[in-house]
């Protein structure tokens, strides 16, 4: 598929956001996700045109980062921390469930194309371990069977509800998003949940707090 | 290696020096030197790969770890620079730093296919080298290595070991900051971390070869060498390069009488450590197609003859004519076209010479006569790399002289102001930074005229150089306007031909019109001069004929006999003449290394030699001799001059000394011309030829230059053959994938190219596969052709 | 000095549903810094982060005020203000909360520290695996420059700024600045010869400042309340507070706010202890980087000297607790397998260090390996350490010493039994759920 001359402008558009056109690369490579569902040749020559590098320096670039794939990633991307910590509170058991559910391995698809499965590193959410990212939202304290059920309901295409976002679109949406992040859906989800605000409660409960202390006092 | 600006050689009385202590030894150098450099002053070799002094430090590999006074941590040496009174201390003497270096190495095998006795680079090989140095004995490694598919083509010509890549990044830095080429690339990430280009696109730069020499390990290689011979099995010599004016320092290996590779010799002066891919791997010709013995005409057919029965046949018939030429290609040593420049005047008394088997114009022999022949060096390409603006006229040096594009990106890099007079805003003078002033072709003398007042001011600048390409012939009236806009300005004028032998040739007279050393023939002192050092009486002295004007005289048959000597008829503009003057010619001597469309029309043949089977000078665009040896020392084949002295010993006249050594002493006897110059030319602008597309042209680095023949890999990295147009001319056509350009010759039919390119000019190469203009069309740079969308 | 409690400031009113809008953070007295700041000369407010003590937030500890006064001023150069919103660190959990709960105190951080350090022009840089806090970023940049705090004359100060919140594509190497720099300027992201260091030449090669999100984010406290106020907080050598994210074996892991000093015994406490009663086997004050302590530390303050004292590093100030269900070598190989598969291949040290160790750990956690390789990974960790191009090496070369120091025993096991078999890995999750391999 080639890239559309919409595609282009909004690229050319993302290049007009800096100092320096080439700082849009990273943005514009989600964008290609966006529409390519993977970073393909079409889209490494377009972001080469566009910002007057080579593609060989756009490939240098796309082949660097995790997030970038060489491969259809499908209609969702699955990620299941099995960092240290994640990976030893559960991560490894939702993994293993999952890939038999799937019936895919580390960053391969199910037969059918629709989910991507990958062990993702830390997701700076080690509170709400073990994580689970379905197109990159939160899907926090997951277990081997929450983790199952999440995803044999977005195969029946029920509505899924990140923990701290949105509800589940697609990957596709995710990277678009990435590019162009003011998507509308800022306001959907709880982004704050009892975790975030267990010191906070606890605190309150036991009437500590900062505000006691006087400001501008030597 | 080249010892950089940072190492110390570019010390002025300013540069504050520190001193620094390593291992034990102090040394007082320039303060910012780093300390790898430091070391390498003293003697002391710290190990290293990624380090190159030609390329900026990335401090990668590790490798080059020292222990430095006062710091927890040891140092990369390639990076750190010195401060006064550090204490450096090197494997050895500081265990700090043996081990670090022992550790690095120890990583550095880990994944390193050890494959050394099927590697090319096996003998000669940093890491094989080092490893040895400074590596331990065994490896603790017990674990699978990283292996890849191997190898992989980068390009036609460049094949990649990712198993055997260090990651030390040299090529993917020469690719960017040299050559200003980046389509190599480090790509994925980590253990994974690998060399390689889009999926698309080849690695075809015309500096590609530069990676192999410098790739401290056998990762990169090239299609031509590989597997061909081990290093150490190789007798090297170091010669100059025979393809263009550029000059480079080249070191030819050789094995059982055969040339195996080429490599690019260090000459901080000229080519710094680098050459292009043309001068390295283009050497094929050396062998292929060579006349082997004399051959005389009889019956209508070529037959062989023995040397004496062919120098006395070629004397008789040489002695029959009453008028004479000599057509000397501009491939020649100084001292073959010295020896052909004596020959003409003396042996046949004819003015009757030119070398410019190419565009050429009356108004250009003023040019060189005037402003180039015998001239002192003073544009160097140390002075571009300081020069605050430089403009380029009739001149695509990445193609037509890559050396000097490679000084002048560098020079760019440093600020220096590149702009160039054309139609076209090349891929080069993007890579040099630089700005176009355009012009239509014929129209780039004009343009010099109406230059900005910003262009007028940086050429007016101390040190601004305007550079003329050979191109210059073909554009009526531009010599004239390039010497007045040296004048206005007092920017110095540097000619920049395209073949390595015509500075030479110029030099040592064999132009009509000039004597060596940049004598008029018409200034009775110089002549008279020249007359007593060749031991005769007197010299002709009319200005003979030359260029077109020759040709048009010898089919006209006013000149009977003539003296080609390494002529390729299809590089005159108008081959058709070319031909039709060698054939109408009552007597040819050819002498010629390969058997070419001059040799079929001969009346005599004598076989010479390559640069490989003599030695010689090349004088490069700076005017700088660039001496070489002979490669073979047992070749038994002779140089144009030891041929030019047994037929004039044929003929009874006498010649002077025919040995290189000799003829050096002659021409160094004579010296250059200290009186009156010749008249420069005083053409008014040409008009510019009507019509809807006018060609721009030159040659491409690789194209189909008999040079280049046998050379499949290095065919295949050529540009692609299009025909560029501008945005505005594309819409005119219709947009057509294809476009048929018609000249009054006939058509060719190429992809049609979108560039940056003045409206209504089509820019073609000149000898590409599918796109000879002069052939196949029939028209030369500045003529009109016809285009439409093809089918 | 306050070096115990919890102190709520960052997070104070975390529990406003609308806290993430404009109007909800000025509520709660969002932006009065700003326009506090505003009126005061830039190196004022530079002198006032110097005094604070404020040090940064991400890991390395350096004073922000000394970082912010290495920028040259009146150079004619362009400055930038990047922030390292790429938070990566295994365990690290407090930026990517502070951007979903509270992004305007982000951005008024902003707004104030390129005021001081003279940058037209900001840029936050977000990893790209968190798109709703991207979302809550970008969303508040917007409603500040609707609100006129972005853009042209800001509150009629005549400062100007720009501000572009931008996605990273997953590169833990980004978190090291000048990798986030290439990165930021559309390159690969590793890491870039020092010097120029990002001060004189940092993103286009101008002047740049890299603060991490939390420590901008103290930023407008400081200015609001002033240095004294921030300097009751922690230590003479560690001021102020922290947002520590507890995780793992803990009966309520989560976000705790305290101030510097505090101990993780207090912090344990709030946290409800090891679940079910359980022990400490392990813990890392701030990430996997650092090297781990045992129950023997626990009464150490979480300050940047302290930590230092104990042979470890307070990091991002995240601490991650493991109980004795935990296969310690099953945790070092999972962090090396990490640090593998995130160095940026640029030098040899980490790039080929990694692949070793890794494999010989893998080894280990299967019951192979040898006794000796047991050393072997010491000096081999040792051949990593200040030798690698950047800190990424030193953070590989970290836990297996650090965890060998105390469970050397467990990895001698490793030649015979499996972590496996030494630890039933059920046993370490926290959930009931039957595993299902």
């Amino acid at each position: 598929m080639t890239i559309s001359e919409i595609t282009r402008n909004q690229m050319r558009e993302l290049a007009a956001r800096y100092p320096k056109s080439r700082s849009a690369l990273l943005p514009m490579l989600h964008l290609v996700q966006s529409v390519e569902d993977e970073v393909t040749t079409d889209g490494i020559n377009a972001c080469a045109e566009v910002l007057g590098i080579t593609s060989a320096e756009v490939t240098a670039v796309a082949s660097f980062y995790t997030m970038y794939k060489r491969k259809p990633v499908g209609k969702h991307h699955i990620g299941v921390c099995t960092n240290t910590l994640c990976g030893l509170l559960g991560g490894d058991a939702v993994f293993s469930a999952l890939s038999e559910r799937l019936g895919a391995k580390n960053n391969e698809s199910s037969a059918d194309g629709e989910f991507w499965l990958e062990r993702i590193e830390c997701q700076a959410a080690c509170t709400h371990a073990p994580v689970m990212t379905v197109d990159w939202e939160f899907m926090d304290d997951v277990t081997p069977a929450g983790a199952v059920e999440v995803v044999d309901r977005l195969a029946r295409g029920e509505r899924v509800q990140s923990t701290r976002g949105p509800v589940i679109r697609d990957f596709r949406a995710t990277e678009h998003t990435l590019a162009y992040p003011l998507d509308g859906l800022v306001n959907e989800g709880e982004a704050v949940d009892a975790k975030m605000l267990v010191g906070l409660r606890l605190a309150k409960e036991r009437g500590m707090s900062a505000a006691s202390v006087p400001a501008g006092e030597a | 290696m080249t010892i950089t600006s940072n190492a110390g050689s570019d010390l002025s009385p300013q540069t504050e020096m520190v001193t620094v202590v390593v291992d034990g030894v102090a040394i007082e150098i320039p303060k910012g030197t780093l300390v790898i450099r430091a070391a390498e002053l003293l003697g002391i070799e710290i190990p290293r790969f990624c380090d190159h002094p030609l390329l900026e430090p990335v401090a990668a590999c590790r490798m080059c770890l020292v222990d430095i006074e006062g710091v927890p941590k040891p140092q990369p040496a390639c990076a750190q620079v010195v401060s006064d009174g550090m204490q450096v201390r090197t494997q050895l003497t500081s265990p700090i730093a043996r081990e670090a270096q022992e550790g690095v190495m120890e990583f550095l095998l880990l994944n390193h296919p050890l494959d050394c006795p099927v590697c090319d680079k096996g003998g000669e090989c940093p890491l094989q080298n080092q490893a040895m140095s400074a590596g331990r004995p065994d490896s603790r490694f017990e674990e699978e290595k990283r292996t890849f598919p191997k190898p992989i083509n980068v390009s036609a010509q460049i094949l990649l070991d990712r198993e055997r890549c260090v990651s030390c990044a040299r090529c993917t830095r020469f690719a960017e900051q040299i050559a200003g080429d980046p389509m190599l690339e480090l790509l994925e990430r980590g253990s994974m971390q690998q060399v390689g280009t889009a999926a698309d696109q080849p690695f075809d730069s015309y500096f590609s070869g530069n990676t192999v020499q410098i790739c401290p390990v056998g990762a990169l290689t090239s299609a031509a060498y590989r597997f061909r011979s081990r290093p150490f099995d190789l007798v090297s010599v170091p010669t100059t390069c025979e393809h263009c004016a550029s000059g480079c320092s080249l070191r030819t290996d050789h094995r059982r009488g055969t040339v195996t590779r080429r490599l690019a010799w260090d000459e901080p002066a000229v080519n710094e450590e680098w050459n292009c891919d043309k001068g390295r791997f283009a050497f094929t010709y050396l062998e292929r197609g060579r006349v082997a013995t004399p051959l005389i005409r009889e019956d209508g057919e070529l037959r062989v003859a023995s040397w004496p029965e062919a120098l006395d046949f070629a004397a008789r018939g040489l002695a029959a004519a009453t008028s004479h030429g000599v057509l000397v290609g501009g491939r020649s040593t100084i001292e073959d076209s010295y020896a052909y420049a004596r020959f003409a005047r003396v042996a046949l008394q004819t003015d009757n010479i030119d070398f410019r088997v190419r565009d050429s114009s009356d108004e250009e022999a003023q040019f060189l006569r005037a402003a180039v022949a015998g001239t002192a060096v003073r544009t160097t390409y140390e002075s571009l790399e300081k020069a605050p603006a430089v403009l380029l006229i009739a001149f695509e040096p990445e193609d037509e002289s890559p050396i000097v594009f490679l000084r002048l990106r560098k020079a760019a890099r440093g600020g220096t102001r590149i702009y160039s007079v054309g139609a076209l805003a090349t891929r080069g003078l993007a890579k040099m930074m630089g700005t176009l002033i355009p012009a239509r072709p014929g129209a780039e003398g004009s343009a010099l005229a109406g230059l900005t007042e910003q262009v007028r001011a940086d050429l007016s600048t101390r040190g601004a150089v305007i550079m003329v390409g050979e191109r210059i012939a073909g554009v009526e009236g531009g010599a004239t306007a390039v010497l007045e806009l040296a004048r206005t300005t007092g920017a110095a004028v540097t000619w920049v031909p395209r073949r390595a032998g015509e500075r030479g040739a110029l030099d040592a007279g064999a132009l009509a019109g000039l004597l060596p050393g940049g004598r008029p023939l018409t200034d009775a002192v110089a002549r008279g001069a020249v007359a007593a050092a060749w031991g005769v009486d007197s010299l002709p002295a009319t200005v003979g004929l030359a260029g077109t004007t020759m040709l048009q005289a010898i089919k006209a048959g006013d000149i009977g006999a003539i003296i080609t000597a390494g002529v390729e008829l299809a590089d005159f503009p108008d081959p058709a003449l070319g031909h039709d003057a060698i054939e109408a010619a009552a007597f040819v001597v050819a002498l010629e290394n390969h058997h070419s469309a001059i040799t079929e029309l001969a009346d005599v043949v004598f076989p010479v030699a390559v640069v490989t089977e003599k030695s010689g000078t090349f004088m490069n665009w700076e005017g700088r001799p660039r001496p070489f040896a002979q490669t073979f020392k047992d070749a038994l084949v002779m140089s144009d001059a030891v041929v030019l002295g047994m037929l004039a010993r044929a003929m009874d006249v006498p010649i002077g000394a025919s040995d290189v050594s000799g003829i050096r002493k002659e021409l160094g006897a004579l010296g250059a011309w200290a009186g009156e110059r010749a008249e420069q030319p005083n053409t008014p602008p040409g008009r510019v030829v009507d019509g809807d597309y006018l060609v721009s042209s030159w040659r491409a680095l690789i194209d189909n230059g008999v040079m280049q023949e046998g050379e499949p890999y290095l065919a295949a990295t050529a540009p692609a053959v299009t025909a560029k147009v501008s945005p505005a001319t594309a819409n005119a056509l219709g947009k057509p994938e294809q476009v048929t350009v018609t000249g009054p010759l006939g058509s060719i039919t190429l992809p049609l190219q979108i560039g940056d390119v003045v409206d209504g000019v089509v820019c073609l190469p000149l000898n590409s596969p599918g796109c000879a203009i002069y052939r196949d069309l029939g028209v030369r740079a500045g003529e009109a052709v016809a285009m439409g969308g093809a089918v | 000095m306050i070096t115990s409690g919890l102190t709520p400031i960052i997070t104070e009113h975390w529990d406003k549903p609308d806290l993430y809008t404009i109007e909800g953070y000025r509520r709660v007295g969002g932006y009065r810094a700003l326009a506090a700041a505003l009126r005061l000369d830039p190196d004022a407010i530079i002198g006032q982060i110097k005094d604070s003590g404020l040090r940064g937030r991400g890991g390395a500890g350096f004073p922000t005020g000394m970082k912010w006064g290495f920028v040259p001023q009146n150079d004619g150069k362009p400055h930038y203000l990047v922030v390292n919103a790429d938070e990566s660190e295994p365990g690290a959990c407090k930026d990517i909360p502070i951007m979903l709960a509270n992004p305007h105190a982000l951005v008024e951080g902003v707004i104030i520290a390129s005021y001081a350090i003279r940058a037209s022009h900001a840029f936050i840089y977000i990893r790209g695996e968190v798109p709703h806090a991207i979302r809550k970023v970008a969303n508040a940049v917007e409603q500040a420059r609707a609100a006129g705090f972005i853009g042209e004359n800001i509150l009629g100060s005549g400062f100007a700024l720009d501000v572009v919140v931008h996605s990273g594509a997953g590169a833990y190497i980004c978190g090291e600045e000048t990798a986030l720099l290439d990165s930021l300027e559309g390159y690969r992201g590793q890491p870039r010869l020092k010097p120029p260091f990002p001060a004189v030449a940092g993103l286009y090669a101008s002047p740049t400042v890299i603060n991490n999100v939390e420590t901008i984010v103290n930023i407008p406290y400081i200015m609001d309340r002033g240095v004294a106020w921030f300097r009751q907080f922690g230590t003479e050598k560690s001021p102020g507070f922290k947002v520590f994210s507890i995780s793992g074996h803990v009966v309520r892991p989560g976000i705790y706010e305290a101030p510097l000093g505090i101990t993780m015994n207090e912090l344990l406490d709030y946290a409800g202890g090891i679940r079910g009663g359980g022990r400490v086997k392990f813990w890392l004050p701030g990430g996997s980087s650092v090297p781990m302590l045992t129950a023997d530390h626990l009464d150490t303050p979480m300050t940047y000297e302290d930590m230092a004292a104990a042979g470890t590093m307070l990091g991002t100030g995240t601490p991650m607790l493991f109980d004795e269900t935990v296969s310690v070598v099953k945790a070092v190989t999972r962090w090396l397998e990490f640090y593998k598969h995130e160095s940026c291949g640029k030098c040899t040290p980490c790039r080929e260090g990694t692949y070793w160790i890794t494999g010989v750990l893998e080894k280990f956690e299967h019951g192979h390996g040898s006794p000796a390789e047991v050393d072997t990974l010491v000096n081999l960790c040792s051949q990593i350490a200040g030798r690698s191009f950047c800190a990424l090496g030193d953070a590989a070369a970290t836990p297996y010493p650090a965890a060998l120091k105390y469970f050397r025993q467990e990895f001698e096991a490793a030649m015979t039994l499996s972590a496996d078999e030494q630890f039933n890995p059920v046993a370490s999750y926290v959930f009931a759920e039957a595993a299902t391999r």
